[in-house]
């Protein structure tokens, strides 16, 4: 037989959305999403994130925090993911998840802490599974694996998500990953915020794939686009995936597609690199107004519940502020404690000096 | 009880924990079915199931970091990589992450794991199979770096990096796979983590050794009893952390060291262990502490590998040159 142009597989990429820019919904929404009070959590979060989210850029401008990761405009990916996770499944986060780990009981002052450089701020106290914030790009991706293996072979309905920017897609961790998730069938969804930009990077120059979806149909992990400035359409295919993860049929990539409203950090400027009308032209696009727009067409908002709710969510950020400005530096010596689960004999002699401040 | 060699050690231990410790997880590449390169995992995913013995995908960065996330998860897992100079893709994983994961999150997750790998020349292998880069993790905190130079301490160091709570970078010397058998019994039995095994005892001369080189510095050991010079031989065992105080002890009471590494001289565990020499125990010295390394290059093909690794002569000459030291 001639073998020649004889095609041997396709493949296809679908793109999902619920919510068109101006709030109006063209499917069938699931039922939870039709449920008014459901929805209004949701909008909350997002707002939550958004509040707190300025408040931590204006603490950096003032000197009282580090360097910030902003995640302006990207909130409905967070906040959809943190609705959609179960409390037993486990979070793999990059750095801009603020609204899932809010979701999942991470503190806003342990946020702060820990970009106001002091570890206890990945101590979690409400959340005992989740990592912390992943600095090294793309690495979680091997411990949302790793994570995934641990509950599939101890045979628990649990499941992992792992959280990834468009750049990090081009790390051999990212590959690493979906290649064993597809191979062991591992409970993991992996969900790319693509915000087109990787610092000053730009989507079509970090990869010619046309896709970032795509790359995970090369290792057998099914793989799709959703909307991703659309609450409810990156809520309903987290969900769907975790549902699927958990019920041991594998693994799911899912490519939510934004547009990063912000400088990269606290440290840089847009500006530079990012022509002004590109984010003008994105503006419109804004996850949070997009589902106020539903709610107040439905009637299940006004402008006085919008008060009252920025008003509380002020104060809730303002308290957490404080709290995070009146923890102490921690003592010199705690930099040993969590070393080892145990103080070798061989450091003992470094953290006593530290103690007494002979060192 | 019956005499096995190191490589039968490592499997024996491996068994042990799979049998008695139901979140241990050994996988790696061509572990499984295959029982390892070396067959350090021979015939364990018959007996445990392929589920606990796996095979993993080619990937040493995926092996570390599926280690972290696993171990943070509660499991216990044991990983190979194939040859320790292939573990340079790892490495970020294993120094950004199971390094770092308990002091990042004060505590609340940790890496309990385990990574072993064969290292070391003299086996004929070709390039990136033969090198001894253990400083490369010593230098990582957070870390505990383990080498076995006998069965009976591969069997008892590997239980006790098993059972440890925090990262293990476990080297196993590959020249001693089946260079010698020791008689070991599997009962279980763990030998303790960071502290150096005096091997001999003696007055004139410390020797200082780790791995593979624990063998010629016990032949030179002999070699000098002959001629009734004695030796303190000490097996570091645990390279990070290390135990000092073992070693200055010793030097204490002889005044004279040799220290004998495989890897190369710069930067080597060896310079770190006479640093702290001379810090601790400058008065008690009689000579300069020698070091007797592999040279600074990289680890030649096997047709010089034997002149690369530090032979008992060398070890003898440097052991002369500490005792006629004025
Ligand atoms: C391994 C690694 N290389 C480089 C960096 C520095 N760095 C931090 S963020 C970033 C860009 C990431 O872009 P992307 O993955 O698209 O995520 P985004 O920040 O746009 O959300 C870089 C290069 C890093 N943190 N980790």
């Amino acid at each position: 037989m001639n073998q020649e142009n004889t095609i041997v597989a396709n493949f296809a990429i679908s793109y999902f959305r619920y919510l068109d820019e101006n709030g109006i919904c063209s499917k069938e929404l699931p039922a939870y999403l039709q449920d008014p009070q459901h929805i209004e959590k949701l909008y909350k979060m997002m707002a939550k994130t958004r509040i707190f989210d300025k408040k931590a850029i204006t603490l950096q401008r003032t000197g009282k925090l580090g360097t910030y990761p902003s995640t302006l405009g990207q909130e409905a990916i967070c906040v959809g993911i943190g609705a959609a996770m179960k409390k037993e499944d486990v979070l793999c986060p990059y750095y801009r998840e603020y609204g899932a780990q809010f979701w999942r009981g991470v503190r806003m002052e342990e946020i702060l802490l820990y970009w106001g450089g002091d570890e206890i701020g990945s101590a979690f106290k409400d959340n005992p599974h989740d990592f912390p914030i992943c600095v090294p790009i793309a690495s979680q991706c091997l411990h949302a694996v790793g994570a995934a293996f641990a509950f599939q072979y101890r045979q628990e309905k649990r499941a992992v998500v792992a959280t990834i920017g468009d750049g990090g897609t081009s790390r051999g961790d990212f590959y690493e990953a979906l290649g064993v998730a597809g191979v062991w069938k591992l409970p993991v969804v992996f969900v790319i915020n693509n915000n087109q930009w990787a610092i000053s990077v730009a989507r079509e120059k970090q990869t010619a794939s046309e896709t970032l979806a795509q790359k995970g149909i090369a290792c057998g992990v099914p793989s799709l686009q959703v909307d991703g400035n659309d609450i409810f359409a990156v809520t309903q295919k987290v969900e769907e995936a975790l549902a699927r993860a958990r019920n041991g049929e594998g693994s799911t990539l899912i490519e939510a597609i934004t547009y990063r409203m912000c400088d990269h950090t606290t440290a840089d400027d847009a500006s530079r690199y990012r022509p002004e009308a590109e984010l003008k032209a994105h503006e419109k696009f804004d996850p949070i107004k997009r589902v106020k727009q539903y709610l107040l067409s439905k009637g299940d908002w006004d402008e006085a519940r919008e008060s009252k709710m920025i008003e509380s969510f002020t104060q809730e950020v303002n308290d957490a502020v404080a709290r995070y400005l009146e923890t102490p530096t921690p003592p010199a010596e705690v930099m040993f404690e969590h070393l080892y689960a145990t103080l070798p004999r061989a450091y003992e002699a470094q953290y006593q000096a530290l103690k007494e401040g002979t060192k | 009880m019956t005499a096995i060699t190191l490589i039968e050690a490592v499997n024996k231990a491996l068994a042990y924990e799979l049998e008695h410790d139901p979140n241990v997880v050994v996988y790696g590449e061509d572990v499984g079915v295959n029982g390892g390169v070396f067959r350090a995992t021979d015939g364990l995913a018959k007996s445990f199931g392929e589920h606990r013995v796996k095979d993993s995908p080619l990937a040493e960065n995926l092996i570390a970091g599926l280690a972290v996330g696993m171990s943070a998860m509660g499991l216990k897992p044991v990983a190979e990589i194939q040859f320790l100079g292939f573990i340079y893709a790892a490495l970020d994983q294993i120094i950004s992450h199971a390094s770092r994961l308990r002091n990042r999150t004060r505590g609340r997750l940790s890496c309990p794991m385990v990574i072993r790998t064969p290292y070391g020349a003299g086996i004929h292998a070709p390039e990136h199979h033969s090198e001894s880069i253990e400083a490369m993790f010593a230098h990582v905190p957070g870390l505990r770096v383990v080498i076995p130079s006998s069965p009976s301490r591969a069997y008892g160091l590997l239980l006790a990096a098993i059972r440890d709570p925090d990262p293990v970078i476990f080297l196993e010397p590959t020249r001693v796979y089946r260079l010698m058998k020791e008689e070991v019994e599997d009962n279980g039995e763990a030998l303790p983590l960071d502290v150096c095994f005096q091997l001999r005892e003696g007055n004139d001369v410390t020797l200082v050794s780790w791995g593979a080189m624990m063998h010629e510095t016990l032949q030179a050991a002999d070699e000098l009893a002959k001629n009734g010079i004695t030796a303190d031989v000490i097996d570091v065992a645990t390279i990070k952390p290390l135990d000092i105080n073992t070693i200055l002890n010793s030097v204490h009471k002889t005044g004279r060291c040799v220290i004998v590494q495989e890897s190369v001289s710069t930067c080597s565990v060896g310079s770190e262990i006479s640093a702290l020499i001379a810090e601790n125990a400058l008065t008690s010295l009689m000579a300069p502490v020698v070091r007797v390394s592999g040279y600074d290059t990289i680890v030649p093909l096997y047709k010089l590998e034997k002149t690369y690794l530090p032979s008992k002569q060398r070890i003898l000459t440097a052991v002369q040159q500490v005792l006629e030291f004025a």
